[in-house]
């Protein structure tokens, strides 16, 4: 078995079930779906238009807690030395585990945003492009996230340093992702918005493993 | 496969505190080394500098192998163990689904980490979560990586201070047989290991 193959059964027995999977993307909803109306009011036309943006909270508010984990926990127990010391390279280590936490988090959270929108009344033919965009932009918050958590290793207060670091980079997907299911809706150009947030998360992927694994170097040094 | 380890004139230092310099060291196949010195002397930043994770100050680190010098980032991914004071285990697995993984990152097989398991007599550990181990119980599961996956050098720190006598003594048979093998160790240590093995003082 190659050391890829070992590593990403690995990172999937990890995140899934503990602290992320289809149990928080549930609880998650769950919960937006029930305070949303209690704050913004009950309103049925005022709920069917935030429905869509909310999903993309949800989205980048979810990932956020997750993320702090992800190269934390192997730092704290020592596994990120071992890590380091595979024969695969550190920066494949990196795209390894923000791939497997896209899949256990970012996937079933992008799944479970159209059941969310259609709950609060946006319309049901949206549905297929809130999953489609979440699922394309939880890519990309997977991967820009997984910066912030590389950076934050180490720190004590390490969620706080995330949302910091990565807060500014996850404007873009929700502006892309959300403006085009607000064009979609509206009969307008959705595909801009579409293919500037895979232009988006693609970077991400190409680009994110190597500073993370930067900045895992830097932490063990 | 190394066949020896050429520290020269090597200085480090963490933060702005240097811990020495001048520090040279030849370990070549079958041999042993303890490192002693006193709390703080650099023992730790000596073994995570040759395992790469420390830039010295000054100096060099050089692998060598049957045909000349060899590549260290590629070296010491391939053919170097290190086990430091943490464990590398998440407590929330069984043991022998983090030994599997570790025997097979570093590039050891099932069978081969089954024999691991014989050897450290971890049979009736294997179904535990690692958190219901006790400190030398997940040593010996850390321990049986090395014995698992076949790499040339060991870079053990404090590797003895869980165990118990009998533990102790069984894993000097284990280091004996990895340097009969052609093997090198190089280990921190306050008492002394259960084999012989050459001085040498840090930061002296």
């Amino acid at each position: 078995m190659s050391g890829f193959g070992v590593l990403f059964r690995r990172e999937l027995a990890l995140s899934w079930g503990k602290g992320g999977g289809p149990l928080l993307a549930v609880s998650f909803y769950a919960a937006m779906a029930t305070l949303l109306p209690l704050a913004t009011g009950p309103a049925p036309d005022r709920l069917a238009i935030v429905a869509p943006g909310s999903a993309w909270l949800a989205l980048a508010l979810a990932s956020l807690l997750s993320l702090e984990r992800l190269f934390e926990r192997d730092y704290e127990d020592g596994a990120l030395d071992l890590l380091t010391l595979g024969s695969t390279p550190l920066e494949a280590v990196a795209f390894v585990k923000c791939l497997a936490q896209w899949i256990t988090t970012g996937a079933p959270l992008a799944l479970a945003a159209p059941i969310a929108s259609i709950a609060l009344g946006a319309s049901p033919s949206l549905s297929w492009l809130i999953a489609f965009t979440a699922l394309v932009g939880g890519l990309g918050f997977s991967f820009c996230g997984g910066i912030g958590a590389a950076l934050s290793i180490g720190s004590r207060r390490g969620g706080v340093l995330i949302a910091v670091i990565v807060l500014p980079l996850f404007a873009p997907p929700v502006i892309f992702g959300a403006g085009a299911i607000e064009a979609y809706g509206a009969g307008l150009d959705w595909k801009t918005g579409l293919l500037l947030l895979s232009a988006y998360s693609l970077a991400a992927v190409g680009l994110g493993p190597f500073a993370m694994a930067a900045a895992c170097r830097n932490a063990l040094s | 496969m190394i066949s020896a380890l050429t520290v020269t004139n090597l200085a480090l230092a963490r933060g702005d505190r240097p811990l020495f310099e001048g520090f040279d060291l030849i370990v070549s196949a079958g041999e042993v080394v303890a490192l002693t010195g006193a709390n703080g002397a650099g023992k730790t930043s000596l073994l995570r500098a040759i395992a790469g994770f420390i830039r010295p100050d000054a100096g060099e680190i050089a692998f060598t192998g049957a045909d000349g010098v060899l590549e260290a980032e590629e070296t010491r991914g391939r053919d170097l163990h290190l086990l430091g004071h943490l464990d590398g285990l998440k407590s929330g697995r069984t043991a022998w689904e983090e030994l599997l993984f570790q025997v097979h990152w570093t590039g050891g097989t099932d069978a081969s980490a089954e024999a691991a398991c014989t050897a450290l007599d971890l049979g009736r550990l294997r179904p535990l979560e690692v958190r219901k181990l006790s400190a030398g119980q997940r040593r010996r599961v850390a321990l049986a990586r090395l014995v698992a996956s076949p790499r040339t050098l060991w870079l053990l720190d404090e590797p003895l201070t869980p165990l118990d006598a009998a533990w102790r003594a069984r894993f000097g048979e284990i280091m004996a047989a990895h340097i009969a093998s052609g093997g090198m160790i190089i280990a921190a240590v306050h008492d002394p290991l259960p084999i012989p093995a050459r001085a040498v003082e840090v930061g002296a």
